[in-house]
């Protein structure tokens, strides 16, 4: 249990067999951790400034989501994922203004408004459940989606991720152990970013590791730098192979650092040692694989520096986009309930709009906000 | 047609919808070979086999989140909580992720799952086999609340509910379960949701109930006809969430005189929001106070349920303190 996959070390340098991938793809891939980077740079910007409320920072974690993203298949497979896994809708294109929609709750977001900020939801380009704020829950719920495509027939898997708190959910336990019971294609990526909020990893368990709970469910654990991009490509690419081979679930525990807060309300500085942060920021995923990409000859320095210039302009452009669009209309508080309204929605709809077009200048009498 | 009890009902309309519907599944604690503990899903692993009705591990958190999950990806999930009472580890599954889904996916994601569970007092089950939650979940907005009383209404309401692009609990009252056998018609039919039952017919005073407290409303109409030749509407609710609110109050403007009946406990019980709907809609209509008859704001004892639960007696004296107002 003590060994820790790792191809790249901190300083870029190659230390195990790396992954047979196309330029292409490690260029998507290291654009993949730039964009998140980008993305979470701009978000603090407009939190700080009040356009929005909230954030989640994913400094510092990028490679793990990317790393696991890049071993999927998004024609098929899921993401149950959890709030701190950016990287995945970015090395699958999501576009940043979509993103954005979420951020700023605009009549363009595909949660309609309805939840905090980084609670995205997509059916397209990739099947990425919409994220709850209880934690654990998406657990089971993954093991029941790859169930569904085994029971069809597919060879589809799902992927769920949760932090390292997580694993001290029900959710974590329960989803477990019917995966090991029922031989589930299902991935489990524990982000073990060593902070459940301002709670450490000793104080969240006295298992010698997370990887090591599998064990007890049945189900093989294994643990990665999850700073090294490749090694959790690599983790991933075999458990994906095993899951659709119908080997069953396996358990990921990617090793990584929560460099940020764990939100934009959260200060670390009250918890987090300075000199355990320094350490980490050495350690940091995005500075070594840069290095090995122009270590390996496939970017240089100025083809990198283009790739994260053109990640922040792209966040910028989004964000404005974003911020430009308007509300959802009134009525959308009370559509999606169920299919079908039922005629106490409807009565509450109508005294709703009615309420406010009648006292709120910025309502109209079809509770769209024209102002 | 056969005549069939409550839980034959059950076992027979789940084996309907399974033959017509390869994508609906059974799944819970004790579900397969055994059939369940009140063998509400008999035989079905034998005729559908162990990919369609299968055993779970003791986890009713991971019963309901895993069959989230199924009806995320294209199932139809039925998954049975032994007795309601066990129903609390997935309080979180249930409240926060199957009745939101849809709203917070803006429709992108639904839940097309039935929570099929027992409830109710009236088998000596004590605390903790007897808890009658509906009120918990009526008022969870996504969520759909069905309560059958008889075994045609069981048959029907659950394979309208099984067929419902959205999550229901479907609440069974176990002591009605072997009370009575009613003539069932085989193969497929539905009773629609938010549909009410009148049970019997009547204007001088209208009994609002549901689930097992029917038949014992029912009893003290039958009882205040031959004592005072007063007629009682009584009405079965079947459906708590969304309900049929024009109904309800349809019947109060028609009677003028209204009692709620439920065995759950009183405070904040779904008595409250009949009692509040008909307050807020038809007070004109209303000739005396609206009066409960409910389970006691106490935890469900065991030795002394038939005092706890609401029989017909108390439910008589509401009706003639309503009438005599």
């Amino acid at each position: 249990m003590s060994d820790i996959l790792q191809i790249i070390d901190a300083d870029g340098s190659k230390t195990g067999d790396a992954p047979d991938l196309d330029n292409q793809t490690l260029i998507q891939m290291f654009t993949a951790i730039v964009r998140t980077r980008a993305f979470d740079s701009r978000c603090m910007n407009l939190q700080r400034t009040g356009k929005i409320g909230f954030s989640v920072p994913n400094r510092g974690v990028e490679a793990t989501s990317v790393g696991a993203a890049a071993a999927l298949d998004t024609s098929k497979d899921w993401f149950a994922p959890h709030y701190r896994d950016f990287g995945m809708l970015f090395y699958n294109d999501v576009p940043p203004e979509a993103m954005f929609d979420n951020m700023f709750g605009n009549n363009d977001d595909s949660a309609v408004g309805r939840q905090m900020p980084v609670h995205f939801s997509f059916t397209e380009p990739l099947k990425w459940l919409s994220i709850s704020s209880p934690l654990g829950t998406q657990i089971p719920q993954a093991v029941g989606i790859s169930l569904a495509s085994k029971k069809r027939g597919e060879d589809a898997v799902a992927l769920t991720t949760f932090g390292d708190g997580s694993t001290s959910t029900l959710g974590f336990h329960s989803g477990m152990n019917f995966a090991g019971v029922m031989k589930a294609p299902t991935i489990f990526l524990c982000q073990n970013n060593q902070w459940a909020i301002s709670c450490p990893g000793h104080k969240q368990t006295a298992s010698e590791s997370y990887a090591i709970k599998g064990e007890a469910y049945g189900v093989p654990g294994v643990k990665v730098d999850g700073n090294d991009v490749l090694a959790v490509y690599t983790a991933m690419t075999e458990a994906v192979a095993k899951a659709r081979a119908g080997e069953g679930p396996t358990l990921i525990e990617a090793i990584t650092f929560r460099l940020g807060g764990h939100s934009t309300s959260d200060d670390p500085t009250k918890y987090v040692p300075a000199e355990e942060l320094e350490a980490a920021e050495a350690n940091e995923p995005l500075k070594r694989f840069r290095a090995y990409l122009i270590n390996e000859g496939v970017l240089t320095d100025e083809s990198a520096d283009a790739i994260e210039e053109q990640a922040a302009a792209e966040m910028l452009a989004g964000a404005r986009a974003a911020e430009a669009k308007g509300r959802p209309v009134l009525g959308t508080i009370f559509t999606d309930v169920w299919q079908d309204q039922p005629a106490h929605l409807t009565q509450q709809m109508e005294y709703c709009i009615k309420h406010y077009s009648e006292r709120d200048e910025a309502v109209d009498e079809n509770g769209e906000f024209p102002l | 047609m056969s005549e069939l009890t409550m839980v034959q009902a059950v076992n027979d309309g789940l084996k309907t919808i399974m033959a017509a519907d390869e994508s609906v599944l059974v799944l819970g604690e004790d579900v397969g070979p055994k059939g369940g503990v009140f063998l509400a899903t008999e035989n079905l692993t034998a005729e559908f086999g162990e990919e369609r009705c299968f055993d779970t591990p003791l986890s009713e958190d991971g019963i309901i989140g895993v069959g989230i999950g199924l009806a995320m990806n294209g199932m139809k999930p039925v998954c049975e909580i032994q007795f309601q009472d066990f129903i609390f580890p997935a309080f979180d599954q249930i409240v926060s992720e199957a009745a939101k889904m849809r709203y917070r996916s803006g429709g992108q994601y639904t839940v097309p799952m039935t929570i099929r569970t027992p409830y109710g007092g009236g088998i000596r089950g004590g605390l903790y086999h007897s808890q009658s939650g509906e009120a918990y979940f009526a008022h969870t907005a996504g969520l759909k609340v069905v309560i059958p009383s008889t075994p045609y209404d069981a048959k029907g309401l659950l394979i309208s509910s099984i067929q419902d692009p959205d999550p229901v609990l479907f609440m069974e009252p176990k002591a009605l379960y072997r009370a009575f056998r009613e003539e069932v018609p085989e193969g497929m039919y539905t009773v629609d949701l938010s549909t009410v039952r009148e049970v019997t017919q009547g204007g001088d005073c209208v009994v609002f109930c549901y689930g097992a407290m029917v038949p014992v409303a029912t009893e003290a109409a039958e009882r205040i006809k031959e004592s005072r030749n007063k007629d009682v509407r009584v009405i079965d609710l079947r459906t708590l969430m969304p309900l049929d609110e024009e109904s309800i109050l349809q019947a109060v403007k028609d009677c003028g005189r209204a009692v709620v009946v439920h065995e759950a406990p009183r405070f904040c019980g779904y008595g409250a929001e009949i009692s509040a709907m008909i307050a807020e809609n038809v007070i004109e209509h209303v000739e005396a106070p609206i009066k409960r008859v409910t389970g006691f704001d106490t935890p469900f004892p065991n030795t002394l349920e038939n005092y706890y639960m609401p029989d017909a007696r108390r439910v008589l004296d509401a009706i003639e303190e309503v009438l005599d107002f």
